[in-house]
């Protein structure tokens, strides 16, 4: 595992997984999976594989917290033990406790949250394999799960990042690229109102490098947005058919 | 939050800023009066302390031997934590890190990190066995607004002022002799942080300002002017013409501040 990687974009401009610089990975998009969740969505994004679910809205409990103009959004991003290379202590890291703070916070913009007063809604999204891109994953499939949970919803929200590899500004970077690359922006998405709801980077870019990404994630952002939609409306196609 | 702030104070906020102006007098785009005074606490390899207006963050950095880790053997090893300590104001409760301080940890460890400020292969004494660990503690004093700019400043100010122990290795043992060297610092990440009120970007925010803002955008520019990591914060949005607006303003502001501070 520790050997260097030399070249993550070969002679052809095709990267380690065979993929152009604007590709996305494949993407799975599967929701109301799990019985016991108001709503919930599972995703797998390349090798990532991660399970959402929403709760609410309902009492919010510790009762102390809710608030009497508008509901609390809670959300927690975990990630399983066995979800990385080597074991990962399942109490929450700081890494873990940053990302639940940004996934919520790329998510509340798109929750009427002032109809909702007193009363609070749970987010709670498990990592079971991690191939980097974990967050944006993990917004894109919470947003379903919300949505799938009845909760009325400004647009739903899309997350995908864009980075630079080898000196190439590509899409939806790897576990590997993201180590080893030199810069990584995901970018979430409110693609109806063209809101930015989650925008971090870390690496080095100019500043022109750095509105190609973006340019680039919001692409990669319309197309998973697409198949979100996708996958919901076949949904309720199929719930519709079976009434009838 | 902005229940403590009155609505009438608010909407004046947000009118002052239609014609360009804020409450405290200054412009959209400029910074409080900033002051940066270096090792103030002797017992740290480094110190400083920053006000930003009536904000006021210490850093204290102190340097000690460690393990590297297995994927960077070679790699000295920075770490950075940041308490919002009780006594900086009446939002803030003793306890374990909550998730503000986190993020104004992390926020200010990417800066560092991501802009390679520290030569950290300098901080090397053993490949694989022994090198040096550079812990950055961020103490805010006074809360007033824009935590994350201070920090991240006064960061970099008590980088700049810490010195490594001098040592030799005598049968395989490191044995720190006397005397020191100034830590290897190569860059100087600045980061600026922008408040979105009703559709318009100030910069430095003060806490006033922070109540009422629907969203943050903070991002750390290094000496090129390239950037080196950006975080968004708050429950609201951004469009793209926005953030790239932010990204210019940003450049220019952190090369001002760079050259104020002779960095």
């Amino acid at each position: 595992m520790n050997q260097k990687i030399e070249k993550l974009i070969d002679k052809k401009g095709l990267r380690l997984d065979g993929r152009k610089p604007d590709e996305l990975r494949p993407v799975k998009i599967d929701v109301g999976i799990l019985a016991n969740a108001d709503g919930s969505a599972y995703i797998e994004q390349g090798k990532n594989k991660i399970l959402a679910a929403a709760f609410g809205p309902r009492e919010l409990h510790p009762k102390h917290l809710s608030l009497s103009d508008r509901m609390v959004l809670r959300c927690r991003y975990h990630m399983a033990p066995f979800s990385v290379q080597e074991r990962k202590s399942p109490a929450p890291s700081r890494r873990e406790v940053e990302l639940s703070k940004v996934i919520r916070e790329s998510l509340e913009p798109a929750i009427f949250i002032e109809q909702y007063p007193r009363t609070g809604i749970d987010i709670f999204v498990e990592v079971l394999q991690a191939d980097g891109g974990t967050r944006c994953a993990s917004i894109t499939a919470a947003s379903l799960a919300l949505a799938d949970a009845g909760i009325p919803m400004r647009d739903l929200v899309v997350a995908c990042a864009a980075g630079k590899v080898d000196g190439t500004i590509v899409l939806d970077l790897m576990d590997t690229e993201d180590k080893v690359g030199v810069a990584d922006v995901p970018v979430a998405l409110m693609p109806n109102l063209n809101a930015i709801t989650l925008l971090q980077m870390d690496g080095i870019l100019t500043l022109e490098e750095f509105e190609k990404a973006v340019d680039l994630a919001i692409a990669g952002c319309r197309k998973i947005y697409a198949m979100q939609k996708e996958v919901f409306k076949n949904k309720y196609v199929s719930i519709r058919e079976v009434e009838e | 939050m902005s229940s403590l702030i009155t609505r009438v104070r608010q909407k004046q906020i947000v009118q002052l800023m239609a014609k360009g102006k804020r409450l405290d007098g200054r412009g959209l785009n400029d910074y409080r009066e900033t002051k940066v005074e270096q090792g103030i606490i002797e017992r740290a390899e480094g110190s400083a302390r920053v006000l930003l207006g009536k904000t006021e963050v210490l850093v204290g950095t102190k340097i000690e031997t460690g393990e590297p880790f297995s994927d960077t053997p070679n790699e000295g090893v920075l770490t950075v934590n940041a308490e919002l300590v009780p006594l900086a104001s009446s939002t803030f409760e003793p306890g374990p890190p909550d998730e503000n301080s986190i993020e104004l940890a992390r926020i200010v460890d990417r800066g560092i990190r991501e802009s390679k400020a520290i030569d950290v292969e300098k901080l090397c004494i053993e490949a694989g066995k022994n090198v040096f660990v550079v812990f950055v503690d961020v103490y805010v004093l006074n809360h007033d607004g824009n935590l994350i700019d201070a920090s991240a400043l006064a960061a970099l100010a008590a980088l700049l002022n810490a010195k490594m122990p001098n040592y030799e290795i005598e049968e395989g043992q490191v044995k720190i002799k006397q005397g020191y060297t100034p830590l290897p610092i190569k860059r100087h990440p600045v980061t600026v942080t922008f408040a979105k009120i009703n559709d318009r970007l100030v910069v430095d925010p003060w806490l006033e300002e922070e109540q009422v803002m629907d969203a943050r955008l903070s991002m750390a520019i290094d000496d090129d002017g390239n950037i080196c990591a950006i975080q968004k914060g708050g429950t609201g949005c951004f469009t793209q013409q926005q953030v790239f607006e932010a990204a210019k303003i940003a450049r220019e502001k952190a090369g001002e501040i760079r050259k104020k501070l002779g960095w």
